[in-house]
């Protein structure tokens, strides 16, 4: 199936070289990284993790999203969604993919990342994640490949998937479960010490995942021959609905904890966040704007009139994609380091080079998304000129 | 065979990058390595012997080192009782050094003939910083 | 005889995992010669569990403290970059309320919340950074002292979140330009490994106690918490001691005299 990324319009082609391009510049500047160091990012003693463990956090959720679309499919026979499951499942492979890379490159000696596993350590939650986000890629590939190949065939994919398929429901669960515990069980960082921390960032993924694959479903539609339909596309915005709910509404009960109990270690990374403190306030910006888009989704989704609108869902999808990439990609990691363990301030902000890095590994994600939806869509618009259709 | 010209063209080129190693080097002599042994220390020596046998080092140092490396850091088993019943420090710098000082004619001589960048050298002094 | 395309990939199958396995075998073997053992030097301190006591009392100019940091960041080849972002650092000061922000209380002793603390790696009996370390490249030695082998550690900084000391630090870049003198009996560290202190495990071997202990001029005490007879434990009995962040439980194994009548 592979050879249909081979065969594409103009326009194809010209987004696979851009992205060529861009991943070709990110490369030449991770090169630098790699002989100079991480002192080329704007991570420091105190900061020591930032927008490339941020990424890598926020990934983890959109790859987990894909199980929003598998469990209502699978476990309650929502046939609607039969044809674009597989929009779900590449895009888990695609996020997959930019969180490993993410990983990598945030790592201080990389050639010695086969450390992991030939000194396997269970009491660490870097090696439960490594091996939960390396079977996720492999559950993907398998059932997404497997599923797409059988539907192309007009026959029913083999008995083997389905036992995989309802595997990866709870494996989805995992991935982001386990990477909060990377945060969630550090004993001397108040900001992530907290119990409904997986909660939130499930919250969080069936949010921006879901969102963010409206938006794809409506490129496709735009440039392509396939249309993923209307009623999948609502039915997603109420998943986004339900889920941005959840996220904001955990995310005040953490606020609520916090300022209630009035325990300073609680509350400063709050106060650095949204106000500022000690008079250093780099990202209270950044926050409000994540704060006022969530808001305006919510607005947006809670509204069944405008909801139902695709011109003002896809609006409300996207506030929702920035305001949670704001909040999960960058705020929560460099929140849970400000204030430094002596309770005081030093601030993050990334460098150009990490900043290219970063754009980078996207592309590379995006050229992983864009051949592997060029594959499904392939298949899609042939059974729609032969009239093969097996989904119904 | 579809497309004959097309594949005979890849495979070409498949065969151009995968000999490159052979055929850049051919012709080229590429002197024997001959590890050196004449440093002061080892001259002085009455018994010219390293920690284990020659070939038992030759072949097997770097398991040593990394077995060293464990028990002195790990269990901090410093002593290293040796299978003539000698009894050595464990240390690379303070110890494996001070005799082979002579780092560009003895470690060098096959690590660059056999294209091996072992890390000792991003934090161990290499002898000849150390005298500075 | 004709084989399947099934059949050939099964059969190439098995025998690469044979080869696999066999080779791992071998590597199992290599590298021991026979009736070897390993031991630890007779010369050398030990204990069952090391700790410090650091008398701030004893502590009075400026000159005192820069003489226990220079001491050790002498011998451990510490670089000093001049600039907070690439900072590495082993051993410092910060004053008593950021070293101790839960005991903050504008009502002490005057001169006690600017006062300064020496600060470095608690050897927690319970660390958190040990515990998230994917490679084991920091471990909790047998004597209690929580060690860093750099030639395993992938630089992923998870110890660095972990730490609720900040007594770690990242090579953020190659820190050998940065050192300004050597000391060539001491290994340096390469960019991108975490390091800290590491209870001068190297001077213990040899059967001398730590350097800053020795440069402390006796404001710091160093011996084995688990010998009721020790000299930490004399002190311990008899002074009121603070541990920093001991409601966390990580039980750091370094003490603070802050202030009261000197009597030693």
């Amino acid at each position: 199936m592979l050879e249909k990324a081979l065969i594409g319009s103009r326009r194809y082609w010209g987004w696979i070289f851009f992205l060529l391009a861009v991943i070709g510049v990110g490369f030449i500047f991770y090169l630098r990284q790699f002989s100079y160091g991480l002192g080329l990012t704007g991570m420091s003693r105190d900061v020591s993790w930032g927008l490339y463990i941020g990424q890598f956090t926020f990934l983890v959720g959109v790859a987990a999203s894909a199980v929003m679309l598998v469990i209502p499919y699978y476990l309650h026979d929502f046939k609607k969604f039969g044809k674009i499951v597989i929009l779900g499942e590449f895009l888990a492979v695609s996020a997959v993919t930019m969180c490993m890379l993410f990983i990598f490159v945030d790592m201080g000696q990389p050639i010695r990342i086969m450390n992991v596993v030939l000194h396997p350590t269970p009491n660490s939650i870097m090696f439960w994640d490594a091996l939960v986000l390396n079977g996720y890629l492999f559950l993907n590939i398998v059932i997404g490949w497997t599923t797409l190949s059988a539907d192309r065939k007009g026959v029913a994919p083999p008995s083997w998937v389905k036992p995989l398929i309802y595997l990866s429901i709870p494996w989805a669960v995992s991935i982001h479960t386990v990477t909060a515990f990377l945060y969630a069980g550090l004993p001397g960082r108040p900001f992530w010490l907290s119990a409904i921390m997986a909660a939130r960032f499930l919250a969080s993924a069936f949010a921006a995942g879901p969102a963010f694959l409206i938006i794809l479903a409506l490129i496709v539609r735009k440039l392509t021959k396939f249309d993923p339909g209307k009623e999948p596309i609502q039915a997603l915005g109420k998943i986004v609905t339900y889920a941005m709910i959840a996220n904001v509404f955990f995310l005040l009960l953490e606020v609520f904890t916090a300022f209630y109990s009035r325990i300073p270690g609680h509350m400063s990374s709050f106060e650095y966040l949204y106000a500022g403190l000690d008079g250093h306030g780099k990202l209270v910006p950044l926050m409000w704007v994540s704060v006022v888009l969530a808001a305006v989704s919510l607005v947006l989704l809670i509204n069944p009139g405008t909801r139902r609108k695709e011109s003002l869902l896809v609006v409300a999808c996207a506030a929702v994609f920035v305001s949670l990439w704001i909040d999960k990609g960058f705020g929560l990691i460099v929140g849970g380091f400000v204030p430094n363990p002596f309770e005081r301030v030093t601030e993050y902000w990334p460098t150009m080079p990490e900043t290219m890095i970063t754009i980078a590994v996207w592309a590379v994600g995006l050229l992983v998304l864009t051949v592997l939806y060029k594959v499904a869509i392939s298949v899609r618009e042939a059974q729609l000129e032969s009239g093969t259709d097996s989904s119904h | 065979m579809y497309d004959a010209g097309k594949i005979l063209i890849g495979l070409i080129i498949f065969l151009a990058f995968a000999t490159y190693p052979f055929y850049s080097n051919m012709g080229k002599a590429v002197a024997k390595p001959e590890p050196k042994l004449d440093t002061p220390v080892i001259q002085k020596m009455e018994v010219k012997k390293c920690v284990e046998s020659k070939e038992f080092m030759r072949a097997e140092h770097m398991q040593l080192l990394n077995q060293w490396r464990d028990a002195a850091l790990r269990r901090g088993e410093r002593l290293y009782k040796a299978s003539d019943g000698r009894t050595i420090q464990i240390s690379f710098q303070n110890q494996c050094l001070k005799c082979h000082s002579n780092k560009k004619k003895f470690c060098d001589e096959c690590h660059s003939y056999a294209a091996v960048k072992p890390y000792c050298w991003d934090c161990h002094f290499a002898p000849k910083e150390a005298k500075r | 005889m004709s084989i399947s395309r099934r059949d050939f990939l099964k059969i190439a199958g098995l025998s690469g995992l044979g080869i696999g396995f066999s080779a791992t075998d071998l590597l199992w073997k290599r590298g021991r010669a026979d009736a070897v053992e390993y031991m630890p030097s007779p010369k050398g301190l030990t204990a069952k569990r090391w700790a410090m006591v650091v008398d701030l009392r004893k502590f009075r100019t400026e000159e005192d403290y820069k003489r226990v940091i220079d001491a050790c960041h002498r011998i451990h080849n510490v670089p000093d970059f001049g600039n907070p972002k690439d900072e590495v650092k082993w051993i410092w000061t910060e004053t008593f309320e950021h070293a101790f922000p839960f005991q903050r209380n504008e009502y002490l002793p005057e001169g006690i919340q600017e006062k300064k603390a020496l600060l470095f790696c608690n050897h927690c009996d319970n660390p958190p950074c040990v515990r998230v370390c994917p490679t084991k490249a920091t471990f909790k030695r047998r004597d209690g002292i929580v060690a860093q082998d750099y030639h395993r550690c992938i630089g992923c900084r998870f110890c660095m979140a972990a730490c609720p000391f900040g007594s770690r630090s990242f090579n953020w870049r190659d820190p050998r330009p940065f050192i300004k003198e050597m000391n060539p009996e001491f290994p340096t560290r390469t960019k991108g490994v975490v390091e800290k202190c590491n209870f001068c495990v190297e001077r213990l071997a040899k059967g001398l106690k730590p350097a800053c202990v020795v440069a402390s001029n006796g404001g710091m005490i160093f011996g084995d918490l688990a010998d009721p007879d020790s000299e930490v434990r004399e002190i311990l009995k008899t002074h009121y001691t603070l541990r920093r962040k001991a409601e966390l439980g990580t039980r750091p194994s370094v003490f603070y005299i802050i202030g009261g009548e000197e009597d030693a």
